[in-house]
């Protein structure tokens, strides 16, 4: 998880100009970082580009808007890393 | 070209499924009120109606590869770049290329040749959400049928 992690920060660093170094594990993208959803969208962009996945973005806001999920679980970097090591898990099975 | 009513595809030249490729073709009129303010004495066409026009064309891709299920908006331009002056009785090509088919996104490389010259290219975001309602749906599929798009809906709506 540590390099998905890396490699999911620096994009976010690179597309939001956010500083480096106040991207961690513990970050929520949305309420700590304060990313809004047309940066996200180039953020999925860069993550399924990177990972040759695709991010099953409306998926996760539905379940969210139905109550079944938190934003943390998906928004979170160190859940979003796990998430994305699922998906690529996932296509190599 | 109906510059007034963003109509900027005049008709489908080539769709290609499979390689998520389209071209269409437009003529800018030689007249339009635009022109008079755009500018008096030097009619130009303007470059946002070209990023446009990139747009319109990208959305058809889109909507051909979806089959009319749900409808692209245009979220963000990146890199464009208009590279020469538009003027009134040009022939337009336009081809634009489905770069990432996201999850309620899609991301086009488009652009625009005139007598094979390069007149500009950006990189379009779409978010893509489904239609708000029937009307237009119609008025969608009246437009695909006027430009020549054959593509069918996967439902009869």
């Amino acid at each position: 998880m540590s390099s998905t992690f890396e490699t999911i920060a620096n994009i976010i660093a690179e597309t939001c100009d956010i500083p480096r170094d106040s991207i961690t594990l513990e970050s929520h993208a949305i309420n700590d970082l304060g990313i809004d959803s047309l940066d996200f969208l180039d953020i999925a962009f860069a993550i399924d580009k990177a990972f040759g996945i695709k991010l099953p973005l409306e998926q996760w806001t539905q379940e969210v808007n139905d109550g079944n999920a938190t934003t943390d679980q998906y928004f979170v970097l160190k859940n979003l890393s796990a998430r994305i090591d699922e998906l690529v898990a996932a296509k190599g099975a | 070209m109906r510059l007034e009513y963003l109509q900027l595809i005049d008709r489908i030249v080539d769709l290609n499924l499979a390689d998520r490729k389209i071209s269409t073709e437009a003529t800018v009129p030689t007249e339009s009120t635009i022109f008079e303010g755009h500018f008096p004495g030097y009619p130009l066409m303007p470059g946002v109606l070209l990023i446009e026009a990139m747009a319109q064309t990208s959305g058809w891709l889109v909507v051909a590869l979806n089959r009319y299920e749900r409808m692209p908006f245009l979220a963000s331009v990146k890199e464009a770049k208009l590279r020469t002056f538009v003027t009134p009785g040009q022939q337009l090509s336009i081809e634009a290329h489905l770069e990432h088919d996201g999850s309620g996104f899609a991301v086009t490389e488009a652009k625009i040749r005139a007598d094979g010259k390069l007149i500009c290219d950006a990189t379009l975001t779409f978010r893509i959400v489904d239609f708000p309602n029937a009307k237009m749906v119609k008025w969608m599929r009246d437009t695909a049928a006027r430009i020549g798009l054959t593509v069918e809906a996967r439902v009869n709506v």
